[in-house]
C-alpha cells in the first residue's frame, strides 16, 4: 500500500466511495465562505494521520486548510526509563513481554543496549505478543520463569489488562508494567499550555471514544470552544469530520458531534470503564519528551500491589527528559509544533528499519506514517 | 498496537467473569476478550483492539453517517 503514488492512490479512494468528491467539493465550498480565515484541524490518533497522509488527504484540502497530527502515539511518549528498566531485567534472565510496536523504543540518551530488540540480540529475554492475553498463557506454559508485560497504551488497551487483573486470571509468575497514558488530559493540557499550537478544530479519537464515550470530548467545546468530531477510520470518515468541522466554523457554532455512530455511544463502554476504574488508578504522569502532564497516567490500584512489576522491580519514570535524544524532535511533532520534515533526522539518520527516535518506532507515530508514506508527502510538499 | 480492526466473532464462551471469542480478522483467527457488555455473538462485526473486544460494529447506524452527510449537504446548499 505505500509508496503507491497520489494519483493512484487518490483514484482508488474515489472508486471506492463514490461520494468523495462530493463531499470534497462541500469542504472546498465551506472554505471559501470562511474567506481567507485559516482552520487548522488537529487529527489526534495515529491512525488517523494514517488515513489522512496514505490517502494523501491533505492534497484535496482547500489551501485555507491544514491538517495536523497530534499526539495519538502512546508508545511514542512512553518514558525511555520503563524501556531501561525492562532491558536490565531481560539481561538478568526474567521475560519481558511487549507489543510488537515497542520492541525498538529506544531507552534513554546513551543506554546500551538501546532497545528491548537489542537485548534480545545479546541473549536477553524479550518475547514480542500480540496480547496481553497471549502473555498470559505464554507465562502459564513457561511457568519456571518470571515474566512482565509492558503494558503501553491509552483507553483502547486498558481493559486489555484490566479484565484478566480485576478477575485474578493471571500466573503469579506473571507482572505488570503499566505505561499507560489518558487521551483527554493530554488534549487539554496541550490547549492550555502549547500556546504557539493554534487549533480550530479536532477530529476526536474513534476507538479511545467508544471506552470512554464521546462525552468526554464535551470539555474542548466547554472550556475552549474548539468544534470537535469523533470519527472513523475512512478516508470518507475523515473527510466528513472534516466537513462538520467546517460546518461549525461557517455557522459560528462550535460543537461536539459523532460521525463514527456504528462504533462509539455517547456513554462509550461502561463495562470497560468500570473495570478500569476498579483496577487503575489516575496519576500525574511523564510524557516523553512533554513533561507531566496532570492526571494523564495510569498505575495499579494498592490491592492489585502483587502484579504491579513497578513496585517488584522499581522501575519508575523520571520526569527529567534524559529519554530525548540528541537532534530528536519527536516530542515536537507530537504536539504538532513540528513536521516530521522539519526534523534534519529524518529519513536520513532515522528511517523505518533503523529508528532512531520513538516517533519513528511505533507504526502511530507520525514520522513512521510520513515515512511509509513518501510519496503522497513528496507530492504534497 | 494501537489499532483497532473490524473482525467477525466465530466462536464464544466463558470462564469464570470473563468472556472469551474467537474472532476472524480477515482471514486471521485470534482468542479475545470481550471486554463489552453489549450483545455480542456468533457473527456479530465488532472492534478489536489489542486482543479485546471494545465494542460491537452496528450495521444499522451505518445509516446514520450517510445521514450525517446528507444534512451537511442539505443544509450547505440550501
Ligand atoms: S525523524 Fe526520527 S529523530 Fe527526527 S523527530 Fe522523528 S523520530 Fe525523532
Amino acid at each position: 500500500m505505500s509508496g503507491m503514488d497520489l494519483k493512484t492512490r487518490l483514484r482508488e479512494l474515489f472508486v471506492k466511495n463514490p461520494e468523495t468528491p462530493e463531499i470534497v467539493r462541500l469542504i472546498k465550498e465551506l472554505a471559501r465562505r470562511l474567506g481567507g480565515e485559516v482552520v487548522k484541524i488537529m487529527d489526534f490518533c495515529g491512525t488517523h494521520e494514517w488515513t489522512i497522509t496514505s490517502y494523501g488527504l491533505r492534497s484535496l484540502m482547500p489551501e485555507n486548510v491544514e491538517l495536523i497530527a497530534g499526539p495519538g502515539c502512546p508508545v511514542c511518549v512512553t518514558p525511555g526509563h520503563y524501556v531501561e528498566g525492562l532491558v536490565k531485567l531481560a539481561l538478568e534472565g526474567v521475560n519481558v513481554f511487549t507489543y510488537g510496536d515497542a520492541f525498538k523504543l529506544p531507552s534513554v540518551k546513551g543506554a546500551k543496549p538501546r532497545s528491548l530488540a537489542e537485548a534480545k540480540m545479546l541473549g536477553g529475554k524479550v518475547t514480542v505478543v500480540y496480547s496481553f492475553l497471549d502473555a498470559i498463557k505464554e507465562a502459564g506454559r513457561r511457568g519456571s520463569e518470571e515474566h512482565v508485560f509492558f503494558a503501553v497504551g491509552f483507553e483502547t488497551t486498558m481493559p486489555a489488562v484490566a479484565e484478566p487483573v480485576y478477575n485474578m486470571a493471571i500466573p503469579k509468575n506473571l507482572t505488570i508494567l503499566s505505561a499507560h497514558r489518558l487521551t483527554p488530559p493530554i488534549m487539554r493540557y496541550l490547549l492550555e499550555n502549547v500556546r504557539e499550537v493554534r487549533v480550530d478544530g479536532i477530529i476526536a479519537p474513534g476507538h479511545v471514544s467508544a471506552v470512554i464515550g464521546y462525552k468526554e470530548w464535551e470539555f474542548l467545546v466547554r472550556d475552549f470552544n474548539i468544534p470537535t468530531v469523533v470519527s472513523g477510520f475512512e478516508p470518507v470518515d475523515v473527510l466528513l469530520a472534516i466537513l462538520a468541522v467546517l460546518k461549525c466554523k461557517v455557522e459560528g457554532k462550535p460543537s461536539l458531534i459523532n460521525e463514527y455512530v456504528r462504533v462509539v455511544k455517547p456513554d462509550g463502554n461502561l463495562r470497560a470503564k468500570k473495570i478500569i476504574n476498579e483496577v487503575f488508578k489516575t496519576v500525574d504522569s511523564y510524557w516523553r519528551g512533554i513533561g507531566v502532564v496532570p492526571s494523564s497516567g495510569a498505575l495499579l490500584r494498592e490491592r492489585f500491589a502483587d502484579f504491579d512489576a513497578s513496585l517488584r522491580y522499581g522501575i519508575v519514570e523520571r520526569p527529567d527528559f534524559s529519554d530525548v535524544l540528541p537532534g530528536c524532535r519527536c516530542g515536537e511533532v507530537t504536539l504538532g509544533k513540528v513536521k516530521p520534515t522539519s526534523c534534519p533526522l529524518f529519513m536520513k539518520a532515522c528511517t523505518p528499519e533503523n529508528p532512531y527516535g520513538p516517533c519513528m518506532v511505533s507504526s502511530e507515530g507520525t514520522c513512521r506514517i510520513w515515512a511509509e508514506n513518501l510519496h503522497t508527502i513528496l507530492t504534497e510538499l | 498496537m494501537c489499532l483497532g480492526v473490524p473482525a467477525k466473532i466465530v466462536r464464544k464462551w466463558g470462564e469464570g467473569a470473563i468472556t472469551y471469542a474467537e474472532v476472524d480478522l480477515g482471514g486471521v483467527t485470534k482468542e479475545v476478550i470481550v471486554a463489552t457488555d453489549e450483545e455480542v455473538g456468533v457473527g456479530d462485526y465488532v472492534i478489536v483492539h489489542a486482543g479485546i473486544v471494545i465494542s460491537k460494529i452496528s450495521e444499522d447506524e451505518l445509516e446514520e453517517t450517510l445521514k450525517l452527510y446528507k444534512e451537511l449537504s442539505l443544509e450547505e446548499t440550501s
